[in-house]
């Protein structure tokens, strides 16, 4: 089980709190998540389903590269955080 | 005349209204994120504010009668089908996103109560049968093998600021694109064709310069009880059109300057519009550190420069396209500008009074 956090600032836009899921990709773990909570989905995604270009996923500390399809891998007891980049604010 | 109107601004909404003689500023909505539009429906009083998070996206928010604000449905692009191909900006050579970028615009729709349209960068117009709470994307226009022509203007990005829904037939809409010059359906909708004949650009070579396709009408207004008469403030300067917008004539001379961003049409006389003049181009301050406003009331054949109230130096305000607005009277206009001044006039322009001098940049005002 992975556990998905969200940086503080979204909290303050939409309710998100942390989640323990089951997915060997992002995309697996963060639409395991939206699937029970479908009003966070376009705070962290564009309507294509990319990331937005101004939020970043961390899988253990580092950033995830494929920020189209959300291919990166995501170990098992995998810490991963959403947060905002330093760019768009 | 109207005694009430909300204030869109890069830092939150306001709402400002008049009780006992004196303007107040009150329900601070949205604060710390920019608000590009606002919208009050006459038709059931809900209104409609865009939120632009810089990290999370666009979102939209209506407030019904008596109620908070709430979250509802945003415009969203459909996903793109495979095997379509990209369509670069023709001068920046750069990939016009197939994704919301901002919401530009929000208009009723008289066809049905509830019913919206809603334009966006980087070029889609969305159309709401339901108070916004599902969208769908015009395909036509999003289609329309012409809209490959269109380009960034101010913006990176191509985007439809202005939807004049025509009074007498509200299958006919007239939309200002920047840079992507006017367009037309007479037929909500389904088909659309270019009308922006007769404006011209001189930031393109000789010979482009009155290729409709790239024309840049920072915004376009329409007279509602003279709707074939339209006003347009384009980058070049003034277009006025006196046939429901199908071929345009330039003014060429308005006082200090014809270049700006905003237009505010007479609701009843469609010779009388008002516009904010600004230097041309980058430099984009009031000519001389005065701020003015100036009108005509004979279609253009002359100006009044109004600076009674205005200030007079130093003054470096811009009044963005969304941010002149007219009431239903003609008499009261309000303004406000990139450095926080928001501006009153109750006798068409003639004198101003200043009802704040401190807020965010103001990006829209809208009576209600």
């Amino acid at each position: 089980m992975a556990r998905l956090s969200f940086t503080a600032n979204l909290h303050s836009h939409v309710a998100c709190p942390d989640r323990e899921l089951s997915a060997r990709t992002v995309r697996e773990l963060l639409n395991a998540y939206f699937d029970e909570a479908a009003e966070v989905r376009s705070y962290v995604l564009d309507d294509q389903g990319a990331l937005r270009k101004h939020v970043v996923v961390f899988i253990n500390g580092v950033a995830a590269r494929d920020r189209t399809h959300l291919s990166d891998e995501v170990p098992d007891d995998a810490t991963v955080c959403v947060m905002q980049a330093l760019s768009g604010g | 005349m109207s005694n009430r109107f909300h204030v869109a601004t890069r830092k939150g909404l306001f709402t400002v209204s008049r009780t006992n003689g004196s303007w107040s500023i009150s329900d601070p909505a949205f604060i710390g994120t920019p608000v590009p539009m606002v919208l009050h429906d006459p038709r059931d009083a809900a209104e409609y504010a865009t939120v632009s998070h810089g990290h999370f996206g666009n979102k939209l928010h209506r407030r019904d009668a008596d109620e908070d604000w709430r979250e509802i449905t945003t415009p969203a692009y459909p996903p793109k089908p495979d095997g379509v191909p990209a369509i670069i900006d023709p001068v920046r050579q750069k990939e016009i996103p197939w994704s919301l970028e901002m919401i530009w615009a929000l208009e009723p729709d008289p066809r049905s109560d509830g019913a919206l349209w809603c334009g966006t960068i980087p070029g889609g117009l969305f159309h709401s049968p339901d108070r916004g709470e599902s969208w769908r994307l015009v395909e036509p226009l999003w289609n329309h093998v012409d809209r490959a022509k269109w380009m960034g203007g101010g913006y990176d990005y191509p985007g439809i600021h202005s939807i004049c829904v025509d009074p007498r037939n509200a299958d006919r809409v007239l939309l200002g694109v920047s840079c992507g010059g006017a367009w037309v359906t007479d037929d909500a909708g389904a088909t659309w064709r270019q009308t922006a004949h007769g404006m011209r650009a001189d930031y393109l070579p000789p010979e482009e310069a009155l290729q409709p396709d790239t024309q840049d009408p920072h915004r376009i207004a329409q007279c509602p009880a003279q709707p074939d008469k339209l006003w347009a403030q384009h980058h070049n300067g003034i277009f006025k059109s006196t046939d429901s917008g199908t071929s345009w004539t330039e003014v060429e001379q308005a006082g200090p300057s014809t270049f700006g961003f905003a237009v505010a049409v007479h609701p009843d006389d469609g010779d009388t519009a008002w516009f904010v003049p600004g230097v041309k181009d980058e430099t984009r301050v009031p000519v001389d550190g005065q701020l003015v406003v100036t009108r005509t009331t004979d279609g253009g054949q002359s100006f009044d420069v109004l600076r009674a109230g205005l200030p007079q130096q130093h003054a470096y305000d811009i009044v963005y396209r969304h941010a002149l607005a007219v009431d239903a009277t003609g008499q009261r206009l309000v303004m406000g500008t990139t450095t926080g001044n928001l501006f009153i006039t109750d006798d068409a322009g003639d004198s101003w009074q200043t009802i704040s001098h401190h807020l965010p940049p103001v990006y829209a005002v809208r009576f209600v």
